[in-house]
């Protein structure tokens, strides 16, 4: 009786129906509970966090610096960026633009730089689907590996001023 | 029941007391819940018909203005006032009670309403274009944080009052034994609403002065994590004050009688001890929070959660199998369910609530909420997909069918139209369905939340638009049924018609038809803990679990290797 107190034995200890269902649950919540370090030591994709403190004066030095070396082409004015494999990529947002364009290669690892020149963004690839927050302050590290070839696009998916729809940037795999 | 003291009166139907100083703030606090829930309403309709892209109404400056608006409006006012209204009745009414201070109360409304119009008030000036989450360094004008701030002071006055009023009724010996089960989910809702509300405060006070100039900036990494403990909180004071009205109404409609008590309230325990590491979910793809303190968090507080609301998702419907059972409508697996009391819209409202929540709402939260499987959901639709489902499918259903006992109970009026009644909740229900799949399944393909518009990015194909679609034509259906409810509801309050003297409209609470011999059997069923058909349901509802979970990592293992 939900709205009156209940019979003063209340305290009991479930069973039944109640028992099994709580059981089920329980290891149901187990195993959630472990595939996400499962997932960590046997899956792919498992974004560690790794970043560093930078400010956004410097990190903005540190990717126009990266873009003029690596500068391969340019995209709608934007210069395209091709990171050695194995290296590091910078990648900077700001409102509401993404810089450099970049280009990488199928199959090869690289270390890309995600940080912010002044308010928070989100960073999406499309039409793959990734998505990671992008924060003032924080240089945030992606070791990453294409797997797939062809043209992606960065959608900001963090609201970040009334030009935010319109903050698309793009990324090369060949 | 002792006798009635002075200032407080018997209901004519149910013969509860009823303390009128509570009945004065239950009134109050629930009509400003709803003039929220029609701003936040209209908002809503004007943010589907934008985002719909056949329709694509607003501009952009207005858009993200009234996306702050709805989300402030919906997700703070609405509910909060809502709850402080849940609270007088839960701590009053079911202990028998008078209120604690009628002058608590009064600061309470009254900081509450300053602070929820100066909010609205800013937000209107387009002068806190920074959604419901206000991430810094994004800034807002200081009355934006102080009217939030406000509100927040005001419900923690409120819930002073609900400790004061459970304090003294307990002192009193107004109640025998324990309190009842739905008071007692009431308070595991207010404990966690301090808490959630101690964040805000950590959170949003060093904003406030820093938008005054007065403080530096806080960190905007520090700012997501604190901001969160409110952010995710709050949202566990609304499931906790779900849940209870779960159990009241599923007791007033169908006599539900709960297996086992200790497993219900051990169940709410559970929400007050894990859901506060639990808000780490919200940070799984920044940087700054490594993945150890990500997964930990995550994984054994966020499951010991879910277990609660699992536990929940059968208790509810077992106590009511049983009492219906008990009624004399025990035939086969699911006689206790055809025959239970559909046409009565606080009943039918509970269980969509019940069904929404558990199903969709549940299933994907738990989802999205997985360490490496949130990179595909991240600030996609499918966030807002999910929470639709949980806060408005589950939470603003539930409440609104509590409603069609309130009305009655506190204002001693009827609803006017009861076909109309009897439907509104079907038809919202049926809304907010297809506004929760069309957001999830456009954010699978991709598309972004509080975004103005997805064509400019030239890549989102037909699937995206037919979903966005769908969320439209939804939205207008929600909005069709929330309208319905807050006119029926202001007529009865206004102009209904008084049932005082006499027995409150009956809804079409099935009738008792057992013989004796039928219903000592079905005790005797419910005493071996047997309740087969919401097992039959549960399973049901863990095969569909298992199912989406595992598709998820799936999905998630064909993207780009990521460390």
């Amino acid at each position: 009786m939900s709205i009156h107190s209940p019979a003063p034995d209340w305290f009991q200890m479930p069973h039944g129906h109640e028992r099994l269902w709580i059981g089920l649950a329980l290891v149901w919540c187990l195993i959630m509970f472990a595939m996400m370090p499962f997932w960590h030591f046997k899956g792919k994709q498992n974004s560690t966090g790794e970043s560093y403190s930078v400010t956004p004066a410097e990190f903005t030095e540190r990717a126009e610096k990266f873009a003029q070396t690596n500068k391969v082409s340019e995209h709608n004015g934007i210069p395209v960026a091709e990171p050695p494999p194995g290296g590091d990529a910078y990648l900077l947002a700001r409102m509401w633009s993404w810089y450099p364009v970049l280009k990488l290669r199928k199959g090869e690892t690289y270390r890309l730089h995600i940080s912010s020149a002044d308010l928070q963004h989100g960073f999406s690839l499309q039409p793959i689907n990734m998505n990671f927050q992008v924060m003032p302050g924080y240089d945030h590290v992606l070791t990453i590996t294409p797997t797939h070839t062809g043209e992606f696009t960065i959608v900001c998916n963090e609201f970040c001023g009334i030009g935010h729809h319109a903050m698309i940037g793009k990324i090369f795999v060949e | 029941m002792s006798d009635l003291k002075p200032g407080m009166r018997r209901c004519d139907t149910t013969g509860l007391p009823v303390c009128l100083d509570a009945q004065a703030f239950i009134k109050l606090n629930a009509v400003m819940a709803v003039v929220y829930l029609l701003v936040g309403a209209i908002a809503a309709l004007l943010l589907v018909l934008t985002r719909w892209p056949a329709v694509h109404l607003l501009d952009t400056a207005w858009f993200y203005r009234i996306l702050t608006l709805h989300g402030i409006n919906m997700l703070i006012f609405w509910i909060l006032f809502f709850e402080v209204a849940v609270l007088y009745f839960a701590c009053t009414t079911l202990l028998n009670t008078k209120l604690f201070s009628r002058k608590l109360a009064w600061v309470s409304f009254g900081l509450m309403v300053v602070g929820s119009v100066m909010t609205d008030y800013t937000i209107f000036m387009g002068k806190a274009d920074v959604m419901m989450t206000s991430y810094l360094p994004l800034l807002a004008h200081p009355l934006f944080y102080l009217g939030i701030i406000l509100v927040a002071v005001g419900t923690l006055v409120g819930v002073g009052n609900f400790f004061g009023t459970l304090y003294v009724a307990k002192r009193d010996k107004n109640y025998e034994g324990s309190m009842p089960l739905v008071t007692f989910g009431a308070m595991t809702a207010a404990i966690i609403a301090v808490l959630a509300l101690l964040h805000g405060a950590i959170a949003l006070v060093p904003t406030f002065t820093f938008s005054l100039g007065l403080t530096p900036e806080p960190d905007p990494m520090w700012y997501r994590l604190i901001w969160w403990g409110l952010g995710h909180q709050s949202q566990q004071v609304n499931v906790a004050a779900m849940v209870s009205i779960w159990y009241l109404i599923s007791y007033l409609t169908t006599g539900a009688k709960p297996i086992n008590e200790f497993v219900s309230r051990a169940a709410f325990l559970l929400y007050i001890l894990f859901i506060n590491l639990a808000s780490a979910h919200h940070l799984l793809v920044d940087p700054g929070v490594g993945a150890g303190w990500k997964i930990w968090n995550t994984s054994y507080a966020m499951y010991l959660a879910v277990l609660a609301s699992l536990i929940h998702g059968f208790t509810v419907p077992a106590g009511m199998e049983i009492g219906m059972r008990i009624r004399g409508y025990g035939r086969g697996l699911f006689g206790w369910l055809w025959n239970a009391p559909w046409k009565n819209p606080a009943f039918s409202g509970f269980f969509l609530s019940l069904v929404i929540f558990g199903f969709i709402g549940g299933i994907t939260g738990v989802t999205l909420g997985t360490q490496q499987i949130n990179i595909l959901a991240h600030n996609t639709m499918r966030i807002p997909g999910h929470f639709h489902a949980t806060v408005v499918g589950g939470t603003t259903l539930s409440f609104m069918a509590v409603t069609y006992y309130v009305v009655p109970l506190f204002f001693q009026r009827d609803y006017p139209m009861k076909w109309l009644a009897r439907l509104q909740p079907y038809i919202f229900a049926i809304g907010i369905v297809m506004v929760s799949l069309g957001m999830s399944f456009a954010g699978t393909n991709g598309v972004a939340r509080r975004t103005w518009d997805i064509d400019a990015a030239g890549i989102y194909g037909s699937t995206a638009h037919l979903m966005l679609g769908i969320m439209g034509v939804g939205g207008v259906l929600a909005f069709t049924g929330l309208l319905i409810y807050i006119l029926l509801t202001v007529w009865a309050v206004f102009f209904g018609e008084s049932n005082k003297g006499r027995a409150i409209f009956d809804w079409g609470t099935p009738p008792i038809v057992a013989s004796q011999a039928e219903a000592e059997a079905a005790e005797a069923e419910a005493s071996a803990g047997r309740a087969p058909g919401t097992m039959v349901l549960v399973m049901i509802l863990l095969i569909s679990f298992v199912v989406y979970y595992f598709a998820n990592w799936k999905a998630l293992a064909d993207l780009w290797w990521v460390r």
